[in-house]
């Protein structure tokens, strides 16, 4: 029963990184209609800029945790800007080709700035260290920490879009990009700022990620970009909500499976989006997009 | 004229669909652009909003020219447009439907939500439900109703009496006559020849992307051999 309880909550957490990149991903899709395979990188510069600005600001870590992003989102801004716009109206494998090589790009960028080898962020880095006991056994403060994150997240994120002006007309640009901007809508300007805010959701799951992951390398973007594409897949392209749940689901499966069947950990993943991709072809709450 | 469209070239790709329309619509007027289905009386008023922008030609509203203008600036301007399957975010409620027009809007006209809800009470009753979950003709009412939201000066509308009752057409009748009234200047497609009569001072004919006749609407529905000719299916 410990065992279990301590696996649930180390699958949480891993869930809430992968929320956290899998709402963005989510979020551009829905509104853009733009499958971002770059995303991971976004989550890999946040979890780069922000652990060098953890250590040039050092011991201000929320400051660097707060401008790390940030910087992300400038590189998001150019992407949206001078490249995607021009694929909006093409196909899918277009746009998937075109952000496949901005993965190649950003990878190639880290491995510039920060040397292809591996940082290992020094333990203590952030706040909230040491760790709690939960029947009777130790458990990081932190691990709760970012599995707090996640659902305050999704709380905000379903406040901003229901709840206030910007998020009605991001859903109506959503759901019919030309009649809102024969009501007025800067459709443009309004992609490119849902598509830094995306950027920003990435990259915070990479800056919070730098005092759990315990080390970074220039491909961590590719690893956490295949499971967010399992979980917004899952869930349904385009629903946060399903983003939610997938997150939660496949951090927990894949918890189990590193724990119990260890050789076999990815594999249970791909069949459960197998399963449900065959009962629900488009995911738990998936709708057809016009 | 507060609407003049001069020799417009409208494109589908390459499919060369309007072929130098030029009309004028007076301040205050009710126009009627008339044809069979694929003329283009559709792709002008998309050219007039700018959602098909026009390759040639001249677009000028209240002296200002639209063409090279994205369709927001065009809406922002006062003009409003209703397409003929009405576009309802269906994620949105009615209500939040027509708020977003009056919020996007920088003008303010004489419809607000009473005025919208005055002219179609059935739309009370609905403004907390989603536009996907309303029927076509409740859709038809609120796209309007979120048009005149926006305060417009030309109030474009595709197809307005397209698949409604004959009571219900009589009812629009009225709503476009009151619209008239606050001063709105209408330029509408439709195939319905009889309301078109009714609510319409003047009509253009369009045959295969060409203004082929024009005139008031008692002179083309006078005219059996143009009816035949043009209008009738």
């Amino acid at each position: 029963m410990q065992s279990i309880v301590h696996v649930v909550l180390a699958g949480l957490s891993n869930g809430m990184f992968i929320w956290l990149v899998a709402s963005g991903l989510t979020l551009i899709f829905g509104v853009l209609g733009v499958l971002n395979f770059a995303h991971g990188s976004f989550y890999m510069l946040g979890a780069y800029v922000s652990f060098s600005l953890v250590r040039a600001l050092s011991p201000h870590f929320y400051l660097a945790m707060l401008f790390g992003p940030l910087v992300v989102c400038l590189a998001g801004w150019a992407v949206e800007r001078w490249f995607l716009r021009a694929v909006y109206r093409l196909e899918l494998p277009y746009q998937l080709l075109l952000t496949f090589a901005f993965v190649l790009i950003f990878d190639n960028l880290v491995k510039i700035v920060w040397g292809a080898g591996a940082l290992h962020p020094p333990p203590g880095l952030g706040p909230l260290e040491g760790s709690v006991e939960i029947l009777g056994r130790k458990f990081p403060i932190y691990s709760l920490f970012v599995i707090a994150v996640g659902p305050l997240v999704a709380l905000a994120l379903w406040a901003l879009l229901e709840r206030t002006w910007i998020g009605r007309i991001v859903r109506a640009a959503a759901s019919d990009r030309e009649m809102a901007a024969a009501l007025g809508v800067r459709v443009p300007a309004l992609f490119t700022g849902v598509f830094i805010f995306g950027t920003w959701l990435g990259a915070v799951g990479g800056a919070l990620a730098v005092p759990y992951v315990g080390v970074l390398t220039p491909g961590m973007g590719e690893s956490i970009i295949i499971e967010a594409f399992i979980v917004a897949v899952l869930g349904g392209l385009g629903s946060l909500k399903g983003a939610f749940l997938g997150a939660l689901v496949i951090g927990v499966l894949n918890a189990f499976g590193t724990r119990f069947f260890p050789a076999f950990d990815m594999a249970l993943i791909f069949l459960l989006m197998a399963a449900v991709l065959l009962v629900r072809p488009r995911g738990l709450f998936g709708v057809a997009r016009s | 004229m507060i609407l003049e469209l001069d020799r417009i070239d409208t494109f589908y790709g390459s499919s060369h669909v309007l072929q130098g329309v030029s009309l004028a619509v007076a301040e205050g007027e009710v126009v009627a652009l008339l044809g069979r289905n694929g003329v283009g009386k559709t792709t002008t008023l998309r050219s007039v909003i700018g959602l098909t922008a026009p390759r040639a030609g001249s677009v000028r509203f209240q002296g200002q020219e639209l063409r090279g203008l994205p369709p927001d600036a065009i809406a922002r301007s006062g003009i409003a447009y209703v397409p003929d399957d009405h576009r309802i975010f269906p994620t949105l409620t009615a209500e939040e439907n027509l708020d977003i027009a009056r919020r996007l809007s920088p003008r303010r006209g004489a419809f607000g939500k009473a005025e919208v809800l005055e002219l179609f009470p059935r739309l009370g009753d609905l403004l907390r439900h989603r536009g996907a979950s309303l029927s076509g003709g409740e859709r038809k009412m609120l796209a309007i109703g979120r048009a005149l939201m926006a305060g417009p000066a030309l109030l474009l509308l595709d197809e307005p009496s397209e698949g409604l009752a004959p009571l219900v057409v009589a009812h629009l009748t009225e709503v476009l006559e009151r619209i008239r009234r606050e001063g709105i200047t209408i330029l509408l497609a439709d195939q319905n020849l009889r309301f078109c009569r009714r609510v319409c001072s003047r009509g253009y004919i369009l045959e295969k992307g060409r203004v082929e006749h024009q005139g008031t609407m008692e002179a083309i529905w006078g005219d059996p051999a143009v009816v035949t000719k043009y209008l009738v299916v």
